[in-house]
């Protein structure tokens, strides 16, 4: 008898690697599934928005206050009022945040005690809104005294928006490269005229995208500003921007959606789609262009 | 010998310097500052004659406004915060970490970017708007799906809380995966392994703890959302035995009543301990993703 000859071998697909080439296949289509149910959402719900509230948006409705029960009328003094509280808590929390990111990132050593100032950022972050609402009710409006005013609503949202600063300049601080910080040292400037001189100027582009994504943060957030300055209804005079002051109550767009979706019958079916377009239109354009100018400012980088 | 100037310099640079420490520590003031006040409004409460804290956490029957019989019973609030959230997860978490795996994994150049991009605005829309698309287009739209007579129930919440929560996993989760090293990656494909393989076999287990941050942070952004809950969960206090009844959360309770109860009421201060209980809550959540991060950064 003949030896059987062996079974011819083959370099190309077996079996095995044929199913598991499927089954890579099946969960690539799976994932990308799941991200288009994450995906198709936003643009279908954000189109809707538009396509509801564009009849009512103009020149017009952004510059004349609610009136007749706030069913007529724009939206100008909940938008002026949401671009105090944004300013106001800028001034607040950016100088604040920039040097806490600074003290973390340039002269905190790696001990207890910083890991504990670490925790206390996240935590910031991870408190609720409302409780941060409660706080500055106990801690601005009745133990300071301030009462409800713009600069309570203020305080308050500076204080909750503050970490998205410190991690984004504290990010930026870290990306310096360290020679650059001991070419510095060495010709004999001080610690801080080094950070001032080289290190701040160098990780701006972090800073900057901290503070534009704190803006759009602000200026969305309603729960803080709900009992510590926001009110559902104020008339201020039209086409100033300085018809407000530090001490007033004052209107703002987030609340003014929640005051008309929930508070105000009869009105007009697109006025509350208007609102929000505008708030979401706000919002999206601030955090894009934080992204654009990151990527920008990326492609420049020298090192 | 120093000059005068450069004296004035570094008394300059000494106040700068402590300066900076102050914000440095600033974070640290403003997390025990949160504390200090909640106590200092709602602890008066705990000496109030006819107040049983084991009652306020376990009773069912909130009726703080109630003539005769004001009873302070905050375990239906539990339990529609713990039920929004839980379902919220049930979905946000497979969907979440899945969509961190394709970005990180399966897509590169243009199409990441632009995921990245995407994933980044769905995070920047306020939670209000969130709630009013939950009251206007998720509403008709729960009710004629499922043929139920209210569309603001748990489900609504959950998708919507979901649909927040999502991107914190996505970004959180994407990090983890970053942080494995690629030589572990080149070896499985040297070996021969396909991208689905590298996948389940080796940067799912490498991953672990960075993914289960990432969860826990997603907890703890919906446990505390106020605003897209208060307008979405239908506003009932009520324990829910489907995920088709009306809840309402601890967050949303304060929020809707916090206008109406008299400051220094007692209505008011049991407001401020739902406000001591949800810090704690989120306190812990963040503490634990916090020692899970330090786990992989020590590794």
């Amino acid at each position: 008898m003949h030896p059987q000859s062996p079974p011819p071998v083959t370099f190309g697909e077996t079996p095995f690697t044929r199913s598991k080439r499927r089954r890579e296949k099946i969960a690539f289509a799976v994932f990308a599934g799941m991200v288009a149910c994450i995906v198709i959402p936003l643009f279908l719900i954000v189109g809707y928005l538009v396509k509801e509230g564009a009849p009512l948006i103009s020149w017009d409705f952004l510059t004349t206050n609610p009136v007749g029960g706030m069913r007529k009328g724009g939206i100008w003094s909940a938008l002026l009022g949401t671009f105090w509280l944004v300013g106001t808590s800028l001034c607040i929390s950016a100088p604040i945040g920039v040097l806490a990111a600074v003290y973390l990132n340039e002269y905190a050593k790696d001990n207890w005690f910083n890991r504990v100032i670490n925790l206390a950022v996240v935590n910031l972050a991870g408190v609720p809104s409302i409780v941060h609402a409660l706080f500055g009710l106990g801690a601005f409006v009745l133990f300071a005294h301030m009462g409800r005013s713009i600069i309570a609503a203020s305080l308050t949202l500076a204080i909750m928006t503050m970490p998205v600063i410190i991690a984004s300049t504290k990010e930026s601080l870290a990306a310096v490269p360290r020679q650059f910080r001991e070419a510095c040292w060495n010709v004999g400037a001080t610690r801080w005229q080094t950070i001032w001189h080289i290190v701040l100027p160098n990780s701006i582009s972090g800073i900057l995208t901290g503070v534009i994504l704190q803006v759009s943060r602000t200026a969305g957030e309603t729960a803080p500003i709900m009992f510590t300055g926001a009110v559902f209804y104020r008339k201020i005079e039209e086409g100033n921007f300085f018809a407000y002051g530090l001490a007033d109550q004052c209107m703002a767009l987030s609340m003014h959606l929640f005051t008309v979706t929930t508070q105000v019958t009869n009105a007009p079916h697109a006025l509350p789609f208007a609102i929000a377009t505008v708030l979401l239109g706000f919002v999206l354009m601030v955090n894009l262009t934080a992204i654009l100018l990151r990527s920008w400012l990326r492609g420049r980088k020298k090192w | 010998m120093i000059s005068s100037r450069s004296k004035l310099s570094l008394y300059g640079e000494k106040a700068i310097e402590w300066l900076i420490r102050i914000c440095g520590v600033s974070a640290i003031i403003f997390v025990f500052a949160i504390f200090f006040f909640l106590f200092r409004e709602g602890a008066p409460i705990l000496r109030e004659p006819g107040f049983n804290l084991w009652r306020f956490l376990t009773s069912t029957e909130w009726y703080p406004t109630s003539m005769s019989n004001v009873r302070y019973g905050t375990f239906a609030l539990i339990a529609g915060t713990l039920s929004v959230t839980g379902v919220a997860m049930l979905i946000a978490v497979p969907f979440g970490l899945g969509a961190a795996v394709f970005v990180s994994e399966f897509c590169t150049g243009k199409l990441r970017e632009s995921l990245k991009v995407i994933i980044e605005l769905l995070a920047a829309i306020p939670s209000i708007v969130w709630g009013f698309i939950g009251l206007t287009v998720m509403n008709p739209l729960i009710q004629t799906v499922f043929h139920v007579q209210v569309g603001l129930n748990v489900l609504n919440a959950a998708l919507l809380l979901a649909l927040m929560s999502i991107p914190v996993m996505v970004s959180i989760g994407e990090d983890a995966l970053k942080a494995v090293p690629d030589s572990y990656r080149e070896a499985a494909l040297a070996l021969g392994a396909t991208r689905w393989q590298v996948i389940y076999r080796i940067l799912l287990p490498a991953a672990k703890n960075g993914l289960l941050a990432a969860v826990l942070l997603g907890v703890g952004r919906a446990v505390g959302e106020t605003m897209a809950v208060l307008m979405a969960t239908g506003h009932a206090v009520n324990v829910p035995h489907s995920i088709f009844d009306s809840v309402r959360t601890l967050t949303a309770t304060i929020a809707a009543e916090l206008g109406e109860a008299s400051q220094g009421s007692p209505h008011y201060r049991v407001l401020f301990l739902i406000g001591i209980l949800l810090f704690t809550l989120t306190f812990i959540v963040n503490l634990v993703a916090d020692l899970v991060v330090r786990g992989i950064n020590r590794k």
